[in-house]
């Protein structure tokens, strides 16, 4: 009895610290953006923001080019998930509701180019774009971020309409509804939250992407808040209050949606590679 | 990919319902050959543009002299396989490759270590802790790359850095003031513990979630026949759990070896060679010192050292994948 309490405890103690460790830069990035400057810049960490300002928000949102990159971020990512989820939608519905002579290719190709890295593919996206007369301009990048968006979100889009019972469809076409009308009653409904959830993702992805934008937007109002972030890094001698601030920012709308839909996607890996 | 997290995780396919009749596909109703055609036409075009076309131009150029003339031109000029002779005969070269492994060695034994430790750990814990312990990797899972240098780059900062300051209150040593990147090995260590830090949320989670699908009679028999928590983990959990392994430290290679993003923006963009991986080794040879052809080739032997961890990888995903 006496060791298994302890045994309980010591996990207990070892969870926290393990808590501790791995949260701490997060909580370092938040305490930090709302600490003024007197107990960013002590000798001593001041380990909680005493006396809490905004000041440092609304430096780094004053900051040059700041509303104009997160509109840019904005423009970029809604184009990407919409164009990125309607090619993607049409494809993962042949996937998981169809067989045909060819779909293990396809679904290798679509996984297989997943694994291509992005700052190999931007050597030649960046000539071919230039070419093109698309640097410097969002259409380039939006046309640019498919390249790793589409293929995730079909494959992400597949697994959500696996899903769906068939008996389902099946059914309802017994009730004697028309095929499309099947599709429209049935399975749509049931697909939603797979949309929203793969959509999310799509999103998140094009938001963080950092290495496309930073070759492809060069003036510093065409660019993405990831861009702006990564700048403002950069700068020695940094305003380490504004910047905590800023990344506090460019993170919050990533890990409100993340948080709402990690178990959706995260966990059907292993589900899967166990029974298999 | 190129951020950390989902890209591949949900990569994944989802549990398909278990059905019990012989897949009856939609086609049969629909009754058409071309419909799953149709289908996936669209977006096999804009795969064919976006990345197959780049792809194949990826190619010529590693076969090209593409300089800020021929930039201008937008037309390389044909040399052969005169760039690949030019960098297996590069000694930098075969250090940055040497450097990659070694990197992406020790970061992936460091991720899939802590990783599956602290998943061990989660399956040891009550609800409550369980609850609090997973909330906070779901946070850092959640950090943006780029954040989360920015972060790091404030904690190691030389003068105010907590990093400094803890260390120093630890008796480690002295590091008041200490510039972490002044020395190579400092300076890794910190790429290490940045790129461990964010990558160790996914292997937990994932691992976390294989080991709720242990059947626990299994391991309570092998407990009852004497079994420690050593021999219960190697033999009853760790086979259950392989595809799953085989699945994360694929997926961990792929990544770390690739990686740019954090050494590119903690150097501020201008890393000395000392810092040089494949990826970045690539970069800046297309893009600092114009020599897009060169860099072309030096990111294709990148591509074909990657090509062999994703067969492995994509090899098991469509073992699961059949098993739907």
């Amino acid at each position: 009895m006496r060791t298994r309490r302890a045994r309980r405890i010591g996990f207990n103690v070892l969870a926290l610290l393990v808590f501790g460790v791995m949260v701490f830069p997060v909580y370092w990035m938040v305490s930090t953006a709302f600490k003024p400057g007197s107990e960013i810049f002590a000798n001593t960490p001041v380990w909680f923001p005493y006396h809490p300002t905004l000041g440092n928000f609304g430096n780094a949102i004053h900051r040059p080019h700041f509303w104009a990159d997160v509109k840019n971020s904005l423009i970029i990512v809604s184009a990407v998930v919409a164009m990125s989820l309607a090619l993607a939608f049409l494809a993962a519905l042949a996937l998981a509701k169809f067989r045909f002579y060819g779909k293990r290719a396809f679904i290798i190709l679509i996984i297989g180019v997943q694994m291509i890295p992005l700052n190999a593919l931007i050597i030649p996206i960046y000539l071919v774009l230039s070419k093109a007369h698309q640097v410097d301009k969002l259409s380039g990048v939006i046309v640019t971020y498919l390249t790793f968006v589409l293929p995730f979100t079909i494959w992400t889009l597949r697994g959500f309409m696996l899903g769906v019972p068939r008996d389902l469809e099946e059914a309802s076409q017994v009730d004697g509804t028309t095929r499309f009308g099947a599709f429209l009653r049935i399975l749509l409904p049931l697909i939603g939250p797979g949309l929203v959830a793969t959509s999310i993702f799509a999103f998140i992805q094009a938001w963080n992407e950092y290495i496309m934008a930073y070759v492809l937007l060069h003036d510093p109002s065409k660019q993405t808040l990831t861009v702006w972030l990564a700048s403002f890094t950069g700068d020695r001698g940094t305003a380490w209050g504004p910047l905590m601030a800023g990344a506090t920012l460019t993170a919050l709308p990533v890990v409100i949606f993340f948080v709402a839909v990690q178990r959706k996607i995260a966990f059907g890996l292993t589900a899967g590679a166990v029974r298999g | 990919m190129s951020s950390r997290f989902p890209a591949a995780a949900a990569a994944v396919p989802e549990p398909a319902l278990p059905s019990r009749r012989p897949r009856r596909p939609f086609a049969s109703r629909l009754g058409s050959g071309a419909a799953p055609y149709l289908l996936i036409l669209p977006a096999c075009v804009v795969i064919a543009a976006v990345l197959g076309y780049p792809l194949y131009f990826m190619g010529r150029l590693s076969l090209e002299h593409y300089g800020l003339f021929q930039l201008i031109r937008h037309k390389g000029e044909w040399i052969g396989l005169k760039n690949y002779s030019q960098i297996i005969h590069d000694g930098l070269f075969w250090h940055v490759v040497a450097r990659t492994l070694a990197f992406t060695a020790v970061a992936v034994s460091l991720t899939m270590v802590f990783g599956t430790l602290i998943a061990l750990l989660l399956a040891e814990l009550g609800t409550k802790m369980r609850v609090l312990l997973t909330a906070g990797l779901i946070f850092v899972w959640a950090t943006p790359v780029v954040v989360a240098v920015a972060v790091w780059s404030w904690m190691i900062d030389f003068e105010f850095g907590v990093a400094n300051w803890l260390l120093t209150y630890l008796h480690v040593g002295n590091f008041n003031h200490h510039d972490w990147f002044a020395s190579t090995w400092s300076g890794w260590a910190v790429i290490t513990s940045l790129v461990v830090w964010g990558a160790i949320p996914f292997v937990t989670l994932m691992v976390f979630a294989g080991l709720t699908q242990v059947p626990q009679e299994l391991v309570e028999a092998a407990t009852t026949d004497g079994a420690g928590p050593w021999r219960v983990f190697r033999d009853v959990t760790m086979p259950l759990l392989k595809p799953i392994f085989v699945i994360l430290i694929s997926l961990s290679i792929i990544w770390d070896f690739q990686v740019f993003n954090q050494i590119w923006i903690l150097l501020n963009g201008q890393p000395p060679p000392e810092y040089f991986t494949m990826s970045i080794y690539a970069f800046t040879t297309s893009f600092q010192q114009s020599q897009y052809g060169l860099g072309s080739a030096i990111a294709l032997v990148m591509v074909a050292i990657l090509l062999v961890v994703s067969f492995v990888y994509i090899r098991q995903m469509v073992k699961i994948g059949d098993a739907e």
